[in-house]
């Protein structure tokens, strides 16, 4: 019975699976003295042969006994071990089982079975998985009574001193200790003393709770402080069961990444205030999309119920964000519920603005733009635009027949890490689809058009010129017609003859690509607010408003199909592809700060990345 | 799945013109007359009988003292002897209640209240009354002992916002319930 063995490289699913018999190769005798064996089969690669709970596989040389069980899809469970963190190795729930050969004494043969592997000799204490790497021939058993027991008595150890306080906790539904106490837990309490008690609902932070006595003392909030954001604010004082966790005296945990220390924190010490007790998680919808505060293009997952976004959560992506973001990015969402978001469309009469409905403001737009010569109008698209809508405004600039297309640029400081210069999303997307190496280049020369009456219309796609674009309201005033398509209500929407409410980038689909060539894609999480509509819809709208013809695109897809077919870089593609992780397909040589620090670390070996 | 043919009763004459049994049934219900007039009507007491036979003139008279013990009337909040409502809008009731008829909202107490250690409480609170089906499970999940199946079963309301209890409703609803958990009392 030749069994399988599994070679795994190191991110995991592209693992190859081989089958060897090494009994086959021992039937020609004259082959015994050359026979290659498993471990040099394996040696070969740069691997090791490890059995797990019964079943040999490959790792690499310097795989971590927890990282190995993961990739054999066995869940250890664990609270310390962050795969992008070190590994400190102290809250002991992930011990295992560990076996290794016995040393033969001088001159024996090490003894083997039929297929060439030396006998496991269980060591009968447990060890760590996850500060401990794999070698050859080495065994390690997930289950059994050891395993078990040792699981039940870190479970009540960790108990001893914790509140009962899962109904009010925000962790509660997603709390790796109350999983772990399903099962692996006593249900009752041997403990009769009074609990220690520790401060609870700590103000550490602008932006985060703290409540010690939930804390246990697994230190990823220490580490990713010190270790990913650079800033070394919190720590440990007291010790023994007198543990706690504090901010440094003279310091908030103020951080712009303060945020993903309550992601990472495995039970409900460290909670999100803008989340904390809004919702609970068991309600929510997840729905995987991207950020569009800055070039970088950080993956996130959006937490809806209803049509309400109740928080959002870094989605992780090695290429992209690793699994972080910057909390200013993470709370930049409730303005798309709030009092100032334009729920139906408006046209101006007289000083006031009134409701009107969807047909009449587009044949109003489309009668007044036609009034005026094709070279006077220009249109301002903005880089917060996925493709789908800049190939569409570009589309629109051919049908009206005017060359005056340019983007708003948008820079603020960068921060070293995530957060990029660049705070349109999706500037190189621009660059390609509207096949130029500056798509921000014609703005000022529209500006100066404003200004000496050479352009008397403007199309103003999502931006608030006044605001962001250097315009004032008397330049605005000069114009016969501007038409504004905007989520929120704003300076530039006041002087417009026209208001499209459009939708905000949780409630739209389509793609972007960031500032280092990746496409990635938007999902919607919510519906439009009101009467809002996608972004695309309306610019196919306004297009078949002007040319009177039938509508052909009638979904999204339809228009990245005629991207695919139109932009080299998009050819072959489809929305579906380019999956949730993104797809690279441009060269910028845009390097992510956080990311060449995690592969330094990871080269360095502190980390497992 | 089997299908079983099932063979029409044979009937004779008698039970065809069903004449007879007309005549049983009238018997039956003059017998009844003639008892309850007489005040000899079987079962009047334990039927809680408003006087003529074993009928209840039911709204004037109520049912209310004979309700047993194990009653699920209208689910309400309650709570503890300390006036502290119990609710710490957990939200497992509006989780598990089969026609989501529970809808919370909840909220921080904020750190000037007596309560503020409890940390969490509802905002709003609402049960549809036109969707409880009474099934208790609400009281059952609940792990605060703050919502209870009370005895009321005379929901009414002239419009289906009059259906929906809301937090103040439901706690003249439910009253208080001492001596149950008592984690939020203690020395803590
Ligand atoms: S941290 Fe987990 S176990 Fe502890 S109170 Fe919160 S939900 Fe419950
Ligand atoms: S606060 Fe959370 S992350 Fe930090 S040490 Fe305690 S349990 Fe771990
Ligand atoms: S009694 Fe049943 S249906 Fe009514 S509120 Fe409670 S859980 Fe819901
Ligand atoms: S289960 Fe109990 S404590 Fe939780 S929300 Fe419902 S009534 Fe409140
Ligand atoms: S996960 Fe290994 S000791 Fe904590």
């Amino acid at each position: 019975m030749a069994r399988h063995i599994r070679a795994r490289t190191a991110p995991g699913p592209s693992s190859t699976s081989i089958r060897y018999s090494y009994q086959a190769m021992s039937d020609t005798p004259s082959a015994t003295a050359e026979m290659k064996l498993p471990k040099d089969f394996a040696a070969e690669k740069g691997m090791v042969n490890v059995q797990i709970d019964g079943i040999w596989h490959q790792f690499p040389k310097g795989t971590r006994m927890i990282e190995a069980c993961r990739q054999a899809k066995i869940t250890v469970p664990h609270y310390c071990y962050h795969p992008k963190l070190s590994s400190p190795g102290n809250c002991r729930m992930c011990l295992v089982q560990m076996g290794m050969p016995p040393r033969p004494t001088p001159g024996q043969e090490p003894q083997r079975d039929d297929h060439g592997f030396e006998p496991i000799g269980w060591i009968p204490r447990p060890v760590i998985a996850c500060a401990n790497t794999v070698s050859e021939n080495m065994g390690i058993r997930t289950s059994g009574e050891l395993v078990e027991k040792c699981r039940e008595g870190v479970m009540e150890f960790l108990l001893i001193n914790h509140p009962l306080d899962c109904p009010i906790c925000d962790q509660a539904g997603e709390c790796r200790l109350q999983e772990q106490s399903v099962q692996h837990g006593r249900g009752v309490s041997r403990f009769i003393d009074m609990k220690v008690k520790k401060p609870k609902n700590v103000d550490i932070g602008p932006r985060i709770r703290l409540d010690d006595e939930r804390c246990i003392m697994c230190s990823r909030c220490i580490r990713f402080m010190d270790e990913v954001a650079g800033d070394a604010v919190l720590g440990f004082t007291q010790r023994g069961t007198h543990t706690t966790l504090t901010v440094h005296p003279d310091r908030l945990l103020d951080s712009n990444y303060s945020l993903n220390t309550a992601d990472i924190c495995p039970v409900g010490a460290l909670t999100s205030n803008d989340f904390r007790f809004q919702m609970r998680v068991w309600f929510l919808k997840e729905t995987p999309t991207i950020d569009v505060n800055c070039g970088t293009g950080t993956n996130i997952t959006v937490w809806t119920r209803g049509n309400k976004i109740h928080r959002i959560t870094p989605r992780q992506n090695d290429e992209v964000n690793s699994a972080w973001m910057p909390d200013s990015h993470r709370l930049n969402f409730h303005y798309i519920d709030g009092t100032s978001r334009l729920t139906e469309p408006l046209t101006k009469s007289g000083d006031k603005h009134l409701p009107s409905s969807w047909a009449d403001a587009l044949e109003s737009s489309a009668a007044q733009l036609k009034e005026i010569p094709a070279h006077q109008v220009a249109i301002i698209a903005s880089g917060r635009m996925t493709n789908e809508e800049l190939f569409l405004a570009r589309a629109l600039a051919a049908e009206i027949g005017t060359s005056h297309l340019a983007l708003v640029p948008r820079v603020d400081a960068a921060d070293h890490l995530l957060v990029a210069a660049d705070r349109n999303p999706n500037t190189t997307g621009a660059k390609l689809i509207l096949e130029t190496e500056d798509p921000y280049a014609g703005l000022d020369s529209i500006r100066a058009g404003v200004r000496d009456g050479s352009i008397q219309a403007l199309i103003v796609l999502g931006e608030d010129l006044v605001t962001d674009a250097g315009f004032t309201a008397d330049d605005l005033k000069k114009l016969r017609f501007l038409l504004q398509t905007s989520v929120l209500a704003n300076p530039t929407a006041d002087h417009a003859h026209v208001v499209l409410p459009s939708a905000a980038f949780a409630e739209k689909r389509g793609s972007m690509v960031n500032l280092s060539g990746r496409l990635q894609r938007l999902n919607r999480a919510v519906e439009p607010q009101g009467q809002a509509h996608d972004d695309w819809e309306i610019l196919r709208d306004l297009m078949l408003a002007l040319s009177g013809e039938k509508n052909e695109a009638h979904q999204i897809e339809d228009i990245f199909k005629v991207i695919a077919g139109a932009i080299p870089a998009f050819s072959g593609l489809t929305l579906s592809k380019i999956g949730h992780q993104g797809t690279p397909i441009t060269e910028t040589g845009y390097q992510i700060p956080l990311l060449a620090n995690e592969r330094a670390r990871k080269a360095a070996g502190l980390i497992n990345g | 799945m089997a299908v079983v043919k099932l063979q029409r009763p044979k009937l004779n004459f008698g039970e065809k013109i069903y004449f007879g049994a007309l005549i049983k049934g009238f018997i039956l219900t003059m017998t009844h007359a003639v008892k309850s007039l007489l005040g000899k009507s079987v079962g009047a007491e334990t039927l809680a009988s408003s006087g003529l036979g074993v009928t209840m003139q039911f709204p004037e008279q109520r049912w209310d003292d004979h309700l047993p013990e194990y009653y699920r009337g209208a689910p309400a909040l309650v709570t503890d002897e300390q006036g502290r409502e119990r609710c710490v809008s957990c939200q497992l009731c509006e989780f598990i209640c089969p026609p989501k008829a529970i809808k919370i909202t909840p909220s921080e107490i904020p750190s000037d209240d007596p309560w503020a250690k409890v940390e969490k409480r509802p905002l709003e609170f609402d049960i549809d009354m036109t969707r409880c089906i009474y099934c208790g499970m609400c009281e059952e999940v609940c792990p605060e002992q703050a919502i209870y199946l009370r005895k009321d079963y005379l929901i009414t309301g002239l419009k289906r916002a009059d259906m929906v209890h809301n937090k103040k409703r439901l706690y003249e609803i439910g009253g208080t319930r001492v001596g149950l958990v008592n984690k939020w009392n203690e020395l803590k």
